[in-house]
């Protein structure tokens, strides 16, 4: 499916026991990366998926070679990223919350600018920025400074940027946070038709659904540490199972419908009372959602709402580690 | 799809990193376009030295006792050589840094020495921009030079070199503020250097305690050269050293304050 994959057998990212300690003994260390092992196999979409001070960013960093781990190894495309950070630049590009563009300048000089710092000449650079704002595009608004462009316009530029250098590994932070759904979507469509092209991803998010749409390894962090790996379907049958939400009409049903739900969930069914709401988390998603219904209107509960969700990214770590996403 | 991809395919990675002049130029470049299409980052830059320029012409100076040089002859001088102090260089820096233009200037296989020297050249037109600024308003307000051509070419040269050393001085504070904000805060840290120096009045009328300071700090040492260059040789003795004395003095404080400054921060910078 990807050259890249075919050229490279060796894994596109190998981290393993990576430290980072931020603060000082008497104010409190935080320990952003605490004996992270990762691989990010070489050909695929790998997705760090976790909340916000999980290390998510702080990983990104150290493969960027923005900071330099306290201890562990680290390898970017078989690189040595702590000995030979020079090399590792060369071969990766970096978009998202970490990285830039200009707003004062054109979306095209923007390219231009960084494709000159990757090292084309100027000749070479002002190619590489067409066929970036081909792919990613933007022509019609080449020429307009950034600062006028949308939020996703925006988006796309920066992701663009981390193009123009052709590289190996592409590494995203949090690409689509604070974005609109629609141009959420938009952009999971850059990033795919990049994908088919065979270059290799490293993205981070806190959706699971981004990892789901975008990724084929997936891997759950949380303090510093991966607490779970695989692919999205793995990750979902292993812990975020299918939700079974109702809404009641009157408060006073509520413990009984809780009752009903109860027999059918995989745990305890979780009350929402100032929303009127129970939540039970089912392995047979729809089958269990048809058994509710009919168990419900039995008994003549009427309801505001009912339905089958997939489970939140909090759902998701309640059932991996037994406690919520921490804040 | 396959056309999109193919797009991209047309792109060789390129065979070698930039170079550190490919570096240096580019990033000034874009820092210049910056300065240029943001037309508020030139007034702000301008204003607050236009701001003291017009208060102290026309306010302070009639009190202000400069011998036989027109007070404004003796301020203009001292304003263009220190314009560098009211520059917003650092704060430029500390957004460079805020927004992440930085970190993806470090994610990228450049000279990274190399991306502070484009800023420094870039900080140092825009500080001349300053110098240039204050040099008009100044002829708008009565200020005319004395000296020769050549005084005044090796004084522009002068006020040049002095501004490079000082576009260094706001990129280090520029890298240890944190934040913009704070560069903004800092870099009123810099006041005293301009007041308590020869720029707007002798040091003989300062208090005794002070005046050892103001006499042998940086600002005094550029302003005096300045004038003496523009304003000629009969000034020399008004000013208290000869031409030369101001000169030397000027071009050591420079070349110590773009050492020690450019060292600084490119071991703050390039450090992983």
């Amino acid at each position: 499916m990807s050259s890249s994959a075919a050229q490279n057998a060796a894994p596109t990212i190998e981290a393993h026991g990576l430290t980072k300690q931020y603060g000082s003994e008497k104010k409190g260390l935080v320990h952003a990366l605490a004996g992270l092992d990762l691989v990010a196999p070489a050909g695929q979409v790998t997705a760090i998926l976790g909340p916000n001070g999980a290390g998510k960013t702080t990983f990104v960093k150290a493969v960027a070679t923005l900071l330099r781990p306290d201890s562990g190894t680290l390898r970017v495309a078989g690189i040595d990223a702590i000995a030979n950070p020079e090399q590792v630049r060369r071969v990766i590009g970096l978009a998202g919350q970490t990285a830039a563009v200009e707003p004062a300048l054109t979306g095209r000089e923007n390219l231009v600018m960084i494709a000159r710092l990757f090292g084309h000449t100027a000749s070479a650079a002002k190619g590489a920025a067409e066929a970036v704002l081909a792919e990613i595009h933007l022509e019609e608004d080449a020429d307009r400074a950034v600062k006028g462009y949308s939020g996703g316009m925006r988006r796309r530029l920066d992701l663009g940027a981390s193009l123009v250098g052709s590289p190996r590994i592409l590494l995203l932070d949090e690409p689509t946070t604070g974005l609109d759904p629609r141009t959420r979507i938009e952009l999971w469509e850059s990033i795919r038709s990049l994908v088919a092209g065979g270059t290799d991803v490293l993205l981070t998010t806190q959706y699971l659904e981004e990892a789901d749409q975008l990724a084929d390894h997936v891997v759950i962090i949380d303090h510093g540490r991966v607490i779970a790996t695989g692919t999205p379907t793995e990750l979902k049958s292993q812990a975020g199972l299918d939700v079974v939400e109702v809404r009641v009409q009157h408060g006073s049903d509520l413990s009984a419908v809780a009752e009903i739900l109860a027999p059918l969930g995989h745990e305890a069914p979780h009350l929402d009372e100032p929303a009127r709401r129970v939540a039970v988390p089912v392995a047979a998603g729809t089958e269990a959602l048809a058994a509710a219904v009919r168990l419900i209107s039995e008994r003549g509960i009427a309801l505001d709402d009912i339905g089958l969700r997939r489970p939140t990214l909090d759902e998701v770590f309640l059932s991996l580690t037994g406690t919520g996403a921490p804040e | 799809m396959s056309r999109n991809a193919g797009m991209l395919a047309s792109i060789t990675p390129p065979s070698n990193p930039p170079t550190s002049w490919a570096t240096a130029s580019t990033y000034a470049g874009r820092t210049v376009r910056q300065f240029v299409r943001t037309p508020q980052l030139l007034i702000v830059n301008a204003v607050t030295s236009v701001m003291f320029l017009l208060i102290f012409r026309f306010v302070f100076g009639g009190a202000i006792q400069t011998g036989s040089v027109a007070y404004v002859d003796f301020l203009i001088p001292a304003l263009a050589a220190v314009s560098g102090l009211f520059s917003t260089g650092a704060v430029g820096v500390a957004e460079d840094s805020e927004t992440g233009m930085f970190d993806r200037m470090r994610s990228l296989p450049v000279p990274r020495g190399a991306v502070l020297l484009g800023r420094s050249l870039a900080d140092t037109a825009l500080i001349t921009w300053g110098t240039f600024v204050t040099l008009v308003v100044g002829v708008l307000v009565g200020f005319r030079i004395h000296g020769g051509a050549l005084g005044a070419v090796v004084a522009l040269a002068l006020c040049i070199t002095f501004a490079a050393a000082l576009s260094w001085l706001q990129i280090f504070l520029g890298l240890i503020s944190g934040s913009a904000q704070a560069a903004q805060g800092i870099g009123f840290s810099v006041f005293p250097l301009i007041f308590v120096s020869s720029a707007y009045v002798p040091v003989e009328s300062m208090p005794s305690w002070l005046q050892p300071f103001a006499e042998n700090q940086p600002v005094t040492a550029m302003v005096g050269s300045v004038r003496a260059l523009v304003l000629g040789g009969d000034t020399e003795a008004l000013l208290g050293h000869s031409t030369t004395w101001f000169v030397v003095r000027a071009l050591a404080w420079s070349v110590f304050i773009l050492v020690l400054f450019a060292t600084l921060s490119t071991r703050k910078f390039t450090k992983l």
